[in-house]
């Protein structure tokens, strides 16, 4: 008798269980502040169209997990040859892109060459400048032949700009894109939404939503009350400043992780007074970070002394390298022959991380005697002026790109810095799989920029993500700029 | 008549031509590159030449803007740099929400102002003409994006009558559609309806001042006979003056409303069209809206010739 009554309960149980996850919404709406240009992933640097497209809609050999880990996708493994040149992917069979065509190796084949055309206009060229070439063994097999190793090769693979493409439709992906994800798309109301649905077939783990619309909502005053009144059920980038107005409300969870914004103060280097070392590290020692990132980022942001998240396994903490000290910073102009201080400019790009944050170092540099004047920019007139024409002398900009420690070594590269020994140490980590090695090097790397003071490191830009409290899976952290939804569900 | 109109007509063509050089000349010397702006941070300067020789950027200014110029001509407005779609596309997309936003605001407009104008001109220093007069000041004072989201927060979050913001399409019903530019609609109109009904008010006393209305009025009219169809047909002047520039301003001096509402209204495209560089899409629209400007000048030049029977007979 009581085993039938358990079983009875148990029964119950299972059926009510069942019928709620029946019930259980599978529609969402988020919303995103800049609309993107296109919806091509391999074609513009946007990062709104990974924000829409990345794991969704395309998929490429490996992606990048919620930690920034690097995780299979259309490759369900792979070989490294011994001299870490040759890499031997096996694709998952069955797959079939949107339109209804197989995916196989020539489609993997198509799409790296297509990267790395000379005609291409990937915006991430650099990613694929390794590869030698790349032949298809099998339709199941692919092998990648590299002209040196390179550790970071698997990781640059899980770009949105390496996802694969199928030569059918590879032309008319900005405007009807077709991949191989857990949805496809299905409408673009310029200006105004873009809508995926649910694919036919899809080869990985079943997704839960059905359809998902992402709304374009441009101004941060705009997105409280769009959330107030449920029109909108999450927006995964959420305003810091406006985060005041829903924590607490018991309707939302108010989510905050971390990015791959590094967010510094831009120094030219080789401009004087910056070339001298004394000035670069009066400046470190002139910056407040507590006060930046409470005045700039409603106090959300992790403090960095170099160029590197928090979050990656190859952080050094290098952040008691110039505490906050006025005395220390004025000390080293003099050494400079700088006591009487001097005159510069303070471009500043939109961001309010930029705008607000300016106006706080503006007033700390003049506590040591460096007297800057604000030159608001708009970002068209920021890359120009700034990036390309390096016209500026002082500037702040948040590096959003994951691992781009390289930068520093890039010649003509905005900051005008030149260390040859710094230049070795990235050669030889591009090189270099070993994890060991590559934690060493990465970690004398940071050392360097930060003893150079080759920039003002400030805070790592936080990620502020605002949802129902009943939607469940969306990433915490920003490794990468993406609202991956594979994992996004209803709870009741 | 036919020669008022013509020469109306010659002024309008001459300021197209001008404008278009000026519009253009802006964008090109506006300093930022369209094909640095869609590549990023990562790519090397070789990549942004080849695809600023894509987009054609690079051929010089002059057959650039020979190109463009002769295009609008034939009604070819270009492509769009950063959706690479025609501007037409583009356009057809937007205009069906800015005009029908344009229209809704300019009739509320036109009916809250022109009876509130009446009824203050009439009651000239009165208690109810000190205050209608306060509120319209206060209604210009205020600043649309401020009455933008009050009106959200007690419509949309509290009442849950409307949506709090977007526009889904005339394809959803005209009903949705309709409610989702309600809000907007009335935060348009507003400060509006402010200026509108000053205008009437000042317009109307000073007429109501004139000698052939205090002979109408001893001749034995009653009031009203004399306000509407003596004194009202004559302010008509200004107050159709000020709504014709009033559709011009609310056509294409939405960005802040379209923000606010996220409505993808031709506000909002020619704002992101200049943050991104895509110069074709700004110069093209805002020669779009030069001529729907000079268009609807045209159209005022042409009412006072109705309302006004001496400007019919000028030579």
């Amino acid at each position: 008798m009581k085993l039938w009554k358990t079983v009875l309960a148990a029964a119950v149980l299972t059926f009510a269980a069942i019928t709620s996850s029946f019930a259980a919404r599978t529609d969402l709406v988020i919303g995103i502040p800049l609309e993107p240009p296109h919806l091509d992933p391999t074609a513009g640097a946007a990062a709104a169209i990974d924000e829409v497209l990345y794991a969704n809609v395309f998929e490429g050999l490996t992606r990048i997990g919620p930690n920034g880990e690097v995780l299979p996708d259309l490759a369900e493994s792979w070989s490294i040859s011994d001299d870490g040149k040759t890499y031997t992917f096996k694709l998952h069979t069955g797959v079939k892109f949107h339109d209804g065509s197989d995916f196989s190796a020539d489609d993997v084949k198509f799409s790296l060459d297509r990267a790395r055309a000379d005609n291409s206009v990937n915006a991430q060229k650099g990613l694929f400048a390794q590869i030698d070439k790349v032949d298809v063994v099998d339709p199941a097999t692919v092998k990648v032949t590299l002209k040196n190793p390179q550790g970071s090769f698997l990781y640059n693979m899980g770009w949105g700009d390496a996802v694969i493409v199928s030569p059918k439709s590879a032309d008319a992906n900005k405007e009807k894109p077709i991949g191989t994800g857990p949805f496809k798309f299905q409408s673009w109301a310029k200006g105004s939404s873009i809508t995926l649905v649910k694919a036919d077939h899809y080869w990985g783990a079943p997704v839960s939503l059905d359809k998902v619309e992402f709304r374009i909502v441009p101004d941060a005053a705009a997105a409280v009350p769009a959330l107030l009144s449920g029109d909108i059920q999450a927006f995964p980038f959420f305003d810091p400043d406006s985060v005041s107005q829903v924590k607490g409300d018991p309707r939302f969870h108010v989510v905050i992780g971390s990015t791959e914004g590094e967010t510094i103060l831009s120094i030219n280097n080789k401009k004087p007074p910056f070339d001298k070392l004394q000035v670069r590290q009066a400046i470190s020692f002139a910056l407040d970070r507590k006060a930046i990132i409470d005045g700039a980022s409603a106090g959300l942001g992790v403090p960095i002394g170099s160029h590197m998240s928090p979050a990656n396994k190859d952080y050094v903490d290098l952040t008691g390298l110039y505490p906050h000290n006025v005395d220390k910073a004025k000390e080293l102009l003099k050494e400079a022959g700088l006591e009487n201080g001097f005159k510069a400019t303070l471009k500043l790009p939109p961001p309010s991380y930029a705008r607000l944050g300016g106006e706080i170092i503006a007033s700390e540099l003049r506590d040591v005697g460096i007297d800057l004047e604000i030159v608001p920019v708009e970002w068209a007139q920021w890359l120009d002026q700034v990036f390309t024409k390096k016209d500026y002398d002082l500037t702040i900009v948040s590096h959003t790109e994951p691992n781009d420690i390289d930068i520093y070594s890039r010649k003509d590269y905005y900051f005008n810095y030149d260390n040859p020994t710094f230049d070795k140490i990235i050669a030889e980590l591009n090189l270099t799989s070993d994890e060991a090695k590559r934690k060493q090097l990465l970690g004398e790397a940071q050392k360097i920029l930060a003893d150079d003071a080759v920039v003002g490191f400030l805070y790592e830009l936080p990620k502020v993500g605002v949802w129902d409290a009943k939607l469940q899976g969306l990433w915490e952290n920003a490794p990468i700029q993406a609202n991956d939804l594979t994992k996004v569900k209803w709870t009741d | 008549m036919t020669a008022y109109l013509a020469k109306r007509l010659i002024i309008a063509a001459v300021t197209l031509v001008l404008a278009s050089m000026v519009v253009f000349a802006v964008m090109e010397i506006l300093p930022g590159d369209p094909a640095r702006l869609m590549l990023g941070f990562n790519a090397s300067a070789d990549q942004v030449e080849l695809l600023r020789n894509q987009m054609g950027l690079n051929a010089p200014l002059v057959l650039r803007y020979l190109h463009w110029a002769g295009g609008l001509l034939s009604l070819d407005f270009g492509r769009s740099y950063t959706y690479s779609v025609p501007v037409v596309d583009l356009v057809r997309e937007r205009v069906v929400v800015s005009l029908p936003l344009a229209l809704i605001a300019l009739a509320l407009s036109t009916v809250i102002a022109i009876p509130v104008g009446v009824f203050s001109a009439g009651r000239q220093g009165r208690a109810g003409d000190t205050l209608a007069m306060g509120a319209a000041q206060l209604g210009v004072a205020v600043p649309n994006f401020w009455f933008a989201l009050m009106l959200i927060y007690l419509f949309a979050v509290w009442l849950r009558l409307v949506p709090a913001g977007g526009f889904p399409g005339w394809n959803a019903g005209v009903w949705p559609a309709l409610k989702s530019l309600l809000l907007p609609a009335v935060a348009l109109a507003l400060p509006q309806a402010a200026i509108l009904a000053r205008v009437a008010r000042s317009a109307l006393i000073e007429v109501l001042n004139e000698d052939y209305i205090r002979t109408a009025r001893a001749k034995g009219l009653p009031y009203s006979a004399v306000l509407w169809r003596h004194a009202l047909r004559n302010a008509m002047i200004p107050v159709l003056t000020i709504l014709g520039l009033q559709f011009a301003f609310l056509l294409a001096g939405t960005i802040i409303i379209e923000n606010v509402f996220y409505l993808p209204g031709l506000g909002r495209l020619v704002f992101q069209a200049i943050t991104q560089r895509d110069l074709i899409v700004v110069e093209s629209v805002v020669m779009l809206l030069v001529a729907a400007v000079i268009a609807v000048n045209l159209l005022v030049d042409f009412s006072y010739a109705v309302v006004d029977p001496r400007l019919r007979g000028r030579q």
